[in-house]
């Protein structure tokens, strides 16, 4: 199989800049982890290490010539069960700058359809040599299920389950913000908007608190989920004294949806609550505040555009290349364990 | 045929307007079985033309024959996940003689023809399978069935579980109606509009786990309606499966007035919380869902004041592959009639909350009592001879393969639980052992006879 492969693949050692970009650990620590699929689960030193990783993939992303042979030969799928256009990219992009073959498995024309488990899709996909596959899904827990069941025969990366979790943007998030603000310790971070649903939220919210940030969370109370501050975070409903003197707003997408379900009376009520507008900022925030959104964004309702395309406040653009990077790294890193 | 159990623990607690000094019964005694009834219940019974005598040790428990109201055994229609034949098999190795069907079978017990079917099948099993037929028709919550008629072919209450009924108008009309024939609504309370796609209680764990909530208003205020429909009515309302600290709060003030409700708790409601979801397993998934811990203390506060008439185990089989699904599309429900007097006697009567006579009281006594059932969960003298001999010191490991039931979705797999039905009489007749106090007869025999 590696054969045809390699085959398959234009690229050879010489024509590339360099040779493979192969991360060096720290002394003492070895990745052991065949799946990333939730955010609680990985230490400090792990984190630590997909961040380094991440930063010595980064500058590929810069080259001329955008690949290296790191993965070549490694098979990967994009499993994905909710339309996704940025996250299919990302993943994809990452795999083919390391060289790993990576097919988009379409839900819509499969097996799916007709009904066939989840559990069964996969092994199929094993079965026809896949190394790891990458997964999104919209009920909660089904990368826990997978796990559970494939054990390390196969490396599993979440792209999203349902408002569960999403390990690869908050690390993403988390490169993009260390980056700007290289110690979150005691940083007042806010997440605006939807938390009920966000995944992402979730995410972050973990890996602040084990960088010992301050994190904050405001919406409307009907978007806020139950006992949001036994994860970690201040709630607040009022915008004001939620972005006071922060170091760093996050705003998630806000989703008609949430108008449709009766759970907004309706976005311009939402925009006026609680859209980030450099107004608000200016007012509230400290100076040097910045502002993240994980994409994809609705400009004039949760973020205003100027904001969004502020050259000095604005990550945005910076976590959109950031998320390759990350995705580089926890492919390399999954895809180096032995299964 | 004469059957004697010597030398056991006799249980029997006073039934509910009787007193408890005076008909309360705990000693050891022996028990005497001809033709199906109990005859004799004294010290040192004579020996002479029995045909059968199991010597017990003392502290071995001879209880009447558990009672479980609130089961679902798929029959018609979905024999892949239980049929009336394994249900009543599952009931007898867990110690129950009397169990009692809900109606959401396929197609639902809403005639008499279906009703006439299922009663059939029961006869064919060696315990007392009656039936629960629903409210109304398809358990649409629109037009009620003929209850009067149904009563006459052996219903014993009436529930569109599984289902609630949306309409206080319709609830309102079946209570009125119910009355005339002196039997339960039972009610599933669940308001739709409140529970939404929810799947796990609404809580911490279920905005940690990211799944859908289902907040205790989605019970209780169907609880609150019904209780002022009783109120209006003066018809019986029973409340099943309850989950929530504030569904205790309103039967155990409507009772205090006097009024004419029952409930019921579970198995897993009792013994587990929302913090045991930790791995998205399905078989963690039911309705009324696993709730915090405030919820489960409250439940086993209305155990131990009455307030909670009953524990029944909401049987409920689904396949394997259905609870392979992820936890937002797997069917609810978990199976319960194997592990239900393990785990009431490990979690409960031996951790000192509950006397031997309160695990009887609510696992067969006052259960029957819930849908008036006259010759259930009583052993004494004239009775049928419905008893369960129960090791309450047997300790064994939960191995959803071993279950007699058709399917394995049991929240409980790989606990150890200590006590256990040993002996299992129904109808005069050892219907289950696993006692080895028989000579002569195997496990296998007297299943295959079952």
């Amino acid at each position: 199989m590696s054969q045809t492969l390699q085959a398959q693949s234009n690229f050879t050692q010489e024509d590339l800049p360099s040779n493979a970009v192969i991360p060096v650990s720290p002394q003492g620590f070895k990745w052991e982890r065949k799946h990333v699929i939730d955010s609680s689960q990985l230490s400090m030193a792990e984190v630590h290490e997909v961040l380094n990783t991440a930063r010595s993939f980064a500058g590929i992303l810069k080259r001329p010539v955008k690949k290296v042979p790191t993965l070549r030969g490694k098979v990967v799928v994009n499993l994905f069960y909710e339309n996704s256009t940025r996250t299919r990219a990302s993943f994809e992009l990452a795999a083919k700058y390391l060289s790993a073959e990576l097919m988009n498995f379409s839900i819509d024309t499969s097996s799916v359809k007709k009904g066939e488990s989840l559990i069964d899709t996969a092994e199929t996909l094993l079965a026809m040599g896949v190394d790891a596959m990458v997964i999104r899904h919209g009920s909660s827990g089904v990368c826990q299920q997978l796990a559970k069941h494939f054990g390390n025969r196969l490396g599993l990366l979440n792209a999203g389950d349902g408002q569960h979790d999403h390990p690869t943007q908050g690390l993403l998030d988390l490169f993009s913000m260390t980056a700007r603000v290289p110690d979150l310790k005691g940083k007042k971070i806010v997440i605006v908007g939807d938390v009920m649903h966000s995944r992402v939220a979730r995410s972050n919210i973990h890996f602040l608190n084990l960088f010992g940030a301050d994190v904050h969370v405001v919406g409307p109370s009907t978007l806020l989920p139950h006992s949001v501050e036994m994860l970690g975070c201040s709630a607040h409903t009022d915008i004001e004294s939620a972005l006071a003197d922060a170091d760093i707003v996050m705003c998630l997408r806000m989703q008609l949806e949430r108008q449709r379900s009766g759970t907004i009376p309706a976005l311009s009520e939402y925009t006026r609550l609680y859209g980030i507008t450099s107004e608000r900022l200016t007012r509230f925030c400290k100076a040097d505040v910045l502002v993240m959104h994980p994409g994809p964004m609705n400009r004039g309702v949760e973020i205003a555009s100027d904001v969004a395309d502020h050259p000095e406040i604005s990550l945005i653009t910076n976590q959109v290349t950031n998320g390759v990077a990350i995705r580089m790294a926890l492919l390399y890193l999954i895809l180096s364990t032995p299964s | 045929m004469k059957l004697l159990l010597k030398g056991g623990r006799v249980l029997m607690p006073a039934l509910k307007n009787e007193q408890a000094s005076e008909k309360s019964m705990d000693a050891l005694l022996d028990v005497l079985i001809e033709d199906g009834r109990i005859t004799a219940i004294g010290d040192n019974l004579s020996e002479s033309d029995v045909d059968t005598v199991i010597q017990l040790k003392k502290e071995q428990w001879v209880t009447p024959g558990l009672v479980d109201i609130h089961v679902h055994f798929r029959d018609p229609g979905q024999g892949s996940k239980e049929t009336i034949a394994t249900g009543a098999l599952a009931a007898a190795a867990g110690g129950f003689t009397t169990v009692c069907m809900m109606p959401n079978t396929s197609p639902t017990i809403d005639s008499v023809s279906v009703l006439e079917y299922v009663e059939q099948a029961a006869r064919k099993t060696k315990i007392n399978v009656l039936t629960v037929p629903a409210v109304t028709k398809g358990l649409e919550g629109k037009e009620l069935t003929a209850m009067g008629t149904l009563v006459s072919k052996g219903a014993v209450a009436f529930s569109d579980d599984g289902m609630p009924i949306e309409s206080a108008g319709i609830m309102r009309k079946a209570l009125e109606y119910a009355k005339m024939f002196g039997v339960a609504i039972v009610c599933h309370a669940e308001d739709p509009s409140l529970c939404g796609c929810g799947v796990m209680h609404e809580g911490y764990y279920s905005t940690r786990l990211g799944l859908p909530g289902i907040p205790s208003s989605a019970e209780s205020t169907m609880v609150a309606r019904d209780i002022e429909l009783a109120r209006q009515t003066g018809g019986h309302v029973h409340f099943a499966h309850l989950s929530c600290k504030e569904s205790v709060a309103l039967i155990r003030q409507a009772k205090k007035e006097g009024l004419n409700v029952t409930s019921e708790t579970t198995p897993h409601n009792l013994a587990l919380t929302d913090a045991t979801i930790c791995d998205y397993d399905p078989n963690f998934k039911m309705y009324g869902p696993l709730r915090a811990a405030d919820d489960q203390a409250a439940l086993i506060e209305g155990i131990l004041d009455g307030t909670i008439d009953a524990i029944a185990t909401d049987h409920a089989p689904h396949t394997p592959e259905e609870k392979l699904l992820t936890f937002n599309e797997a069917p609810r429900g978990v199976i319960g009639l194997e592990t239900s007097l393990g785990v009431i006697l490990t979690h409960f009567y031996h951790s000192g909350k509950l006397s031997a006579l309160d695990v009887v009281r609510l696992m067969s006594t006052a259960a029957a009592e819930c849908y008036g059932l006259k010759d259930a969960g009583i052993l004494r003298q004239g009775m049928p001879a419905d008893i369960t001999v129960i090791d309450p010191e047997l300790s064994w490991t939960v191995d959803p393969n071993r279950f007699f039931s058709k399917s394995k979705n049991c929240p409980f797999n790989g606990q150890t639980l200590q006590g256990k039905a040993i002996l299992t009489i129904a109808k005069g007749e050892i219907v289950y052992d696993e006692s080895g106090l028989l000579d002569g007869k195997n496990q296998a025999e007297l299943l295959a006879s079952v």
